[in-house]
């Protein structure tokens, strides 16, 4: 019953703001605020009784909710909760109180309606990582679009209605291809069962021709990899996040693109061993391709937000590697890039929209020496490059690291040009401080340091990434018991296969 | 004639009786509000009669009639799109000519058209209902005699469609030389005793598709949709949008189902090729449009395309489909046209994107709204549309129609640019304050206003809990 309060409580939580702004603006910042940290108390308590929920269901699920929706067509509001779940859900409420609290100088024009699309946003996104019935998936994969393409288009900046509908036409156009394979998968299921369904759980293991495989699977990918996104379907996303209000840019890097990730891990490989499989050197390689491209267009860039958009593309990359490298450590190391990049990047963000707030811009060219005048900025902004190159002892160090040390067992090359990759971010990542927080100050900007606001937002995602970074394990053990079904399906798998053989020209896949 | 006869009949006696009833009483004093009242009266209690009546098994009245599930199915519809866009003309109207009344003996003679459309089992029956319905539509388009462009397109559709309908006839006469019945099932029984059918059969069938084809506005018979959707009265357009369309599509559905149409692969190729033209021809040119009259023309060209996915994928699911498309399809255009009506003023219809631009911060309700309808044309969730168009995609997949669901896939995605823009539109900040209209006192508009609120509500009900609908069509259709 747990599950679709969580939902509900965003939905009832968005309208009641959009009235409440009616009082006062106030009022629908914090009934946002309260909405988001009654989640996130929720979910961190179902998180501290993992153990005992898992005993009670005796498998690797926590809870399950299902009440039957379309029956003619086999669809069930059918929700459930597992370790890969909920630490997205921490994530997604996390940091929507981070958005919040981020926009609360910010956004000064219908204050109502922009929390409204805020809550929705992060319904749509909280759906989209608990159901498990594929037309409520696909369903709560459309409800994420329309709120966060108001939230560019309206509250954006100069440019953003091309960014909004780029975005929209990018992500709706290959979530209708995912669409279709969703109902491709549902009639071949069904021809062959005589049970016409859309629930995950009975789909999984469902045996196909071989060509039918690779096209349901290339369905299932052309949505995943543009919300990812992987180079050359990136192109919407440096100008959705540079356009976007602060809150929306946070949203979109560290929510938005994990659905990407997240569809790869539960649906890809799950649904279609066979063919992700096949496509695993290409995807592998244009993860690799997107992680130094990432880079390059990272360090080419003046506009702050874009260069942070950037590196996304560039750490996205890494998420294509592990997911295909279908082993263990560079699973876990995939969902730790999730959570870190969700955490760091959207922190920059944060740090990017103060900045604006303060000099009215976002050209690097223009900053410059602001250590001086903000040493705490100047210190968080640090903290953040740091993550951001994959420092040790900081979160996306052990990200980083399993995912290589997982796509080192599969294939050497594509590491290596990975882990070069890592060098590329150390040298944006400094021209990221050495451009805005070093060097002499030429202009006279009024700044100020970071406000309390600021701080309570910044100080807990530092705390956060230094966690992540010396113990790890926590989050570890919370994940092994979903990703063991994903594991246990490939292991059987055999896996070297001609094609993968011709294209590495020699190199095993163990 | 015996009592179910009758029965079944009553809903047509009850429009013709309102018709003369008005007649009668324009003769006695002219009154809008008199006549509009036994309008939407009269539709009304022919709705709750077919609903109470509720037929429980097919009835023929040999040779025109049918009072199947499907039919009874699409006359609710009909008549429920009839009634809103009553609710609509109105305010509509209430400001513009000083002869409105004549218009409802115009609108229930042509709700009477469609309905008899999609009952009928003969091309006798069939060509009656085209006429009454065609006939009504030509006075009614050019309704607003002052306007220039009212006339201009009545003009194009009475000419257009006599000639589509000499076509039509011209079709019919063939298959009868050849076939020597004009009723539905004895064509099909004759042409199933036949090893193939005959060149001149296949001329006729032809001949009828232009005929068809130009009422439903599909390509390449469309050309007229875009200069008759601006130049109508709003009311009239969402009339056309609707019932006259929707009742074609019916009679489409119910022929080629009738003669089995889906083993002729020559038929089977024509609607396929009809089908992907208009879906990319359709959204084309709607990307190109300023008029927002015109970008619904064209897209609803697009929507009869996806439309045809559902009903060459044919079988119970593909009617079914059908049926669902457009009941979300009727709410939808009803609604988007009904808003702009409510938005026009006595010189023009808001047809511009100017008027729109900033309607979202003065008018929020209704912008809310207009989103609504033009998500749901775009097909997002929590909206019919999106059922509507997964009930196609559905259908299409189920019957391995690859090549049309990718297009319905890869058109809706061009669609969306389109739709948004108007949304867009009305989310930018309004900059000029134009002068609020107050020509008329708004309790006029408040009926509208209702009608909007129930249809949108509507939308949203079904985009949520499309089961009931679902049921609904299901139990209609098993009907035998």
């Amino acid at each position: 019953m747990i599950l679709p309060v969580l939902i509900i409580m965003l939905m009832a939580g968005g309208i009641v703001a959009w009235i409440g702004a009616r009082i006062n603006t106030n009022v629908s910042r914090w009934i946002s605020l309260i909405a988001l940290l009654a989640n996130f108390i929720i979910t961190f308590l179902l998180w501290m009784e993992q153990e005992y929920l898992m005993d009670l269901s005796n498998s690797a699920w926590l809870a399950k909710y299902n009440l039957p929706w379309i029956p003619g067509f086999g669809i069930s509001f059918n929700l459930a909760l597992d370790g890969l779940s909920l630490l997205m859900l921490l994530l997604t409420f996390l940091l929507g109180m981070f958005a919040v609290l981020t926009s609360w100088k910010e956004i000064q024009y219908r204050v109502g309606f922009f929390h409204f699309n805020l809550l929705w946003v992060l319904a749509g996104i909280t759906g989209v990582f608990l159901t498990m019935d594929l037309f409520l998936f696909y369903f709560f994969w459309e409800v994420m679009l329309i709120p966060m393409y108001f939230l560019i288009a309206i509250w954006g900046h100069e440019n953003r209605r091309y960014a909004a509908y780029k975005f929209f036409i990018f992500t709706q156009a290959s979530g209708l291809l995912m669409f279709l394979a969703i109902l491709g998968l549902y009639y071949i299921h069904g021809n062959l069962t005589g049970t016409f369904t859309f629930d995950y759980f009975q789909l999984i293991g469902t045996k196909f021709s071989a060509e039918a495989e690779r096209w349901l699977m290339l369905g299932f990918l052309a949505a995943f990899i543009v919300k990812l996104p992987v180079v050359p379907f990136h192109s919407w996303l440096p100008d959705a996040h540079s356009e976007a209000p602060t809150a929306g840019s946070v949203i979109l890097a560290g929510l938005l693109l994990k659905t990407g990730a997240y569809g790869l891990l539960r649906f890809i490989v799950p649904l279609f061993p066979g063919a992700a499989h096949e496509i695993a050197p290409w995807a592998m390689s244009l993860g690799v391709f997107g992680i130094l491209y990432g880079a390059l267009l990272a360090f080419s860039q003046t506009d702050l937000k874009r260069l942070v958009a950037y590196t996304s593309v560039s750490h996205m990359g890494f998420i294509m590697l592990g997911v295909f490298a279908f082993n263990e450590w560079a699973t876990q190391g995939v969902v730790m890039q999730m959570i870190t990049h969700g955490i760091s990047t959207g922190a920059l963000f944060i740090l990017a929209g103060s900045i604006y707030e303060r000099i009215h811009t976002r050209d690097i060219g223009q900053m410059g020496g602001f250590w001086k005048k903000m040493p705490f900025m100047g210190t968080i902004g640090l903290v953040f490059a740091m993550a951001s190159l994959g420092l040790p002892g900081l979160g996306n160090f052990i990200a980083e690291f399993l995912t290589l040390i997982g796509s080192w067992k599969a294939t050497h090359k594509l590491t290596i040009l990975a882990a070069v990759g890592l060098v590329a971010g150390t040298i944006y990542s400094l021209r990221i401080m050495q451009r805005v927080f070093y060097g002499t100050q030429e202009n006279t900007h009024q700044l100020s340091d970071l406000s309390f606001r600021e701080k309570l937002i910044l100080v807990p995602l530092v705390l956060i990434i230094v966690w992540l970074g010396l113990y790890p394990q926590p989050i570890l053990d919370t994940v092994r018991p979903s990703l063991d079904p994903i594991q246990a399906n490939h292991s059987t798998t055999v896996v070297p296969d001609n094609l993968y053989v011709d294209i590495m020209k020699g190199d095993t896949y163990e | 004639m015996s009592k179910t006869d009758f029965l079944s009949v009553v809903p047509l006696f009850i429009l013709t009786s309102a018709a003369i009833l008005i007649l009668f009483s324009i003769a006695v004093k002219r009154d809008h509000k008199v006549i509009y009242v036994i309008t939407t009266v009269s539709l009304a209690i022919d709705f709750i009669f077919l609903v109470w009546y509720k037929a429980t098994a097919t009835w023929v009245i040999e040779p025109l009639f049918i009072f199947d599930g499907f039919g009874t199915f699409n006359t609710g519809l009909i008549l429920l799109t009839a009634l809103a866009v009553t609710m609509i003309s109105y305010a509509y109207f209430e400001q513009r000519e000083e002869r409105k009344e004549e218009y409802y003996i115009l609108l229930i003679l042509a709700t009477l058209g469609a309905i008899v459309l999609v009952i009928s089992k003969h091309f006798v029956s069939l060509f009656l209902g085209l006429e009454i319905l065609s006939v009504s539509l030509y006075s009614m388009i050019a309704y607003l005699r002052k306007r220039a462009r009212s006339d201009e397109a009545g003009i194009k559709y009475l000419i257009l469609a006599a000639f589509s309908s000499a076509f039509l006839l011209f079709g019919m006469a063939l298959v009868y030389t050849a076939v020597g019945t004009m009723e539905f099932s004895k064509i099909a029984s004759h042409l199933s005793s036949l090893e193939a059918m005959p060149v001149i059969v296949f001329a006729g069938f032809g001949l009828m598709t232009v005929g068809i084809g130009f009422k439903l506005g599909v390509v390449p018979f469309h050309m007229w949709a875009a200069d008759v959707y601006e130049g109508a009265p709003a009311p009239v357009t969402a009339f056309i949008a609707t019932v006259s369309k929707g009742g074609m599509m019916a009679l489409l559905v119910r022929f080629f189902t009738a003669i089995d149409g889906y083993q002729y692969h020559g038929l089977i190729l024509i609607f396929t090729i009809i089908a992907i033209a208009s879906m990319f021809i359709g959204n084309f040119l709607a990307l190109r449009q300023g008029n927002v009259k015109r970008v619904l023309a064209y897209s609803s060209i697009a929507h009869l395309g996806y439309l045809l996915v559902a009903f060459l994928a044919g079988g119970t699911l593909g009617i079914e489909a059908v049926s669902f498309y457009l009941v979300a399809y009727f709410i939808t255009s009803t609604g988007a046209f009904g808003i702009l009506a409510t938005l026009s003023d006595r010189d023009r219809d808001a047809e511009l994107l100017d008027d729109y631009r900033g309607l979202f911060w003065t008018r929020p309700w209704t912008a809310t709204m207009f989103t609504s309808m033009l998500l749901s044309l775009a097909g997002i969730p929590l909206t019919a549309g999106f059922i509507g168009k997964f009930y196609l995609v559905a259908a299409g997949v189920r019957e391995h129609l690859w090549l049309l669901v990718v297009m319905l896939a890869v058109n809706s995605a061009i669609g969306l640019y389109y739709y948004i823009k108007i949304i867009a539109t009305m989310m930018e900040k309004n900059e000029v304050e134009r002068p609020a209209s107050n020509e008329l006192n708004p309790s006029v508009y408040v009926v509208s206003g209702v009608t909007m609120a129930i249809l949108t509500i509507l939308l949203i009900w079904i985009g949520v809990h499309p089961n009931g609908m679902m049921v609904l069509i299901h139990e209609l259709l098993a009907l035998d």
